[in-house]
């Protein structure tokens, strides 16, 4: 057997282990990356093969929250794409203004940076007291670094620039305050947010919402379960409401896309029509 | 594509444009192979090399989608913002995972997930480019059974990028080709393998 072959078979040793022993199913992700980041958890663990994890993923508790971190690495930015969150400020939050409660759905939240835009954005178009933005994630440990709202100082140039092509009129050290190195974002946006764990290969929908917004998450997923995905998305919103992926996916995995029309088609922006027997 | 085939990998970024011009320009229509690569791009503004690299190209120029299997005879690019990778099945997939060296896309994500989903009869062609992206993902497809193709240094516009993967590609493994004499032998391998 050719050692690419082995590298395989190892990979679905460990993939079934996770599974079985911890109810994490990762068989359906898209293997190019999972591979790259299993190769950065041999690397974390020291060790040359990936069997050689095995007996710890079987015995050791702990090791879990380690294994979905690195699995699920947290990469995200406020206000990444702002072209995409002009586009929400002028054209998806007038329309959303009009319900008297807004639930967003935020999923795949990381470490929180967009849910925090969003709850940004919401706070400028007079939006937040009506606000509810659930923010979701598999990974704990970005989780818990949403939930605490403390980011890293040296980024915010970056943010700001895209805050500011975003639309932004204000300025964004308007929404934290900064000590030392990071920055806090204020409580005002943070009392507007949930975080909960939530699992899209495994859990169901997790609220009704206006808005559900799933950037790059799809992209790790194979057909199947961006399906899934697609599904769970289109089960939560309500009729009229907005769905917003990611710059380089799209509706294909899902069967019946012509529930949505699109917003803006190189934006990503789909709203579920209001007409027909939906629902 | 049924069978697997040869795939043509690049990678470049300062230079880079004028590089790919020369070096794929002349590629006849029905190339045998696909060809796959990443330019180094800032996120910001609209992406215009597809365009740009397709008006000097007689092959046809496109983003690689995500889940799109790639076709004999085309040239796709990285989009920016996103690492580019390759699957068993031929197909992309597109990921949002950390910078690498500094970029996103980078050379190494997709040449490493070439040699590691593909193995053999990868051939990685590294063009003008002002870091050393790309050395460690070329040194991955040669330990796998391809071959490499480096711009020699002293023709490209930044020297870093060839530079840093003659210092890791063993010398049994690679052919150093002046800019222009790049496109001949693309095409005569073509030739050979339409026989």
């Amino acid at each position: 057997m050719k050692v690419s072959e082995l590298e395989e078979v190892e990979i679905t040793l460990f993939l079934e282990t996770l599974r079985l022993r911890h109810g994490y199913d990762f068989r359906h992700y898209s293997r190019a990356s999972l591979r790259r980041r299993l190769l950065s958890l041999q690397r974390m663990f020291a060790v040359e093969h990936l069997v050689e994890l095995l007996p710890r993923l079987l015995r050791e508790e702990t090791i879990l929250s380690k294994v979905l971190a690195t699995l699920s690495v947290p990469v995200t930015e406020m206000f990444r794409d702002p072209e995409v969150f002009l586009l929400l400020r002028r054209h998806v939050l007038p329309v959303l203004r009009t319900f008297p409660r807004i639930n967003i759905w935020q999923v795949g939240s990381a470490t929180g940076e967009e849910a925090y835009s969003l709850a940004i954005l919401m706070a400028e178009e007079g939006c937040l007291p009506q606000c509810q933005i659930y923010a979701t994630d598999i990974n704990d440990a970005a989780l818990a670094t949403a939930e605490a709202g403390i980011f890293p100082a040296r980024r915010m140039a970056l943010y700001s620039e895209n805050y500011r092509l975003a639309g932004g009129a204000g300025k964004l050290s308007d929404y934290c305050q900064t000590h030392l190195d990071v920055v806090e974002m204020h409580e005002p946006l943070r009392r507007a947010m949930v975080f909960a764990h939530h699992n899209l290969v495994a859990d169901g929908v997790f609220c009704e919402a206006h808005l559900v917004m799933c950037r790059n998450v799809l992209i790790y997923f194979d057909r199947f379960l961006q399906g899934r995905c697609l599904g769970l998305m289109r089960a939560s919103l309500v009729r009229g409401g907005f769905l917003c992926l990611g710059l380089q996916e799209t509706l294909d995995a899902y069967g019946e896309k012509e529930d949505f029309q699109a917003v803006d088609r190189l934006l990503r922006v789909f709203r579920l029509r209001t007409e027909g027997g939906l629902r | 594509m049924k069978e697997r085939g040869t795939v043509i990998l690049f990678g470049c970024s300062t230079g880079g444009i004028r590089a790919m011009q020369m070096a794929f320009g002349t590629l006849p229509e029905g190339y045998p192979w696909p060809l796959v690569g990443v330019c180094h791009v800032g996120e910001r503004g609209e992406w215009l090399l597809p365009e740009l690299l397709g008006r000097s190209c007689r092959l046809r120029v496109q983003g690689a989608r995500e889940k799109e299997c790639m076709q004999a005879g085309r040239i796709y690019l990285a989009p920016p913002g996103y690492h580019l990778l390759l699957e068993q099945d031929s197909s992309f997939s597109l990921s949002v995972d950390e910078k690498v060296h500094g970029s996103r896309p980078a050379i190494d994500p997709l040449f490493e997930s070439a040699a590691d989903s593909l193995a053999e009869h990868l051939v990685a062609v590294i063009l003008s480019g002002a870091n050393g992206d790309g050395a460690a993902g070329a040194c991955r497809v040669v330990a796998k059974g391809g071959f490499c193709i480096i711009q020699d240094p002293a023709t490209a516009e930044a020297r870093e990028m060839p530079l840093a993967a003659l210092a890791c590609v063993p010398e049994q493994h690679r052919v150093v080709l002046a800019l222009e004499k790049i496109a001949p032998y693309l095409r005569e391998m073509g030739v050979r393998a339409n026989g």
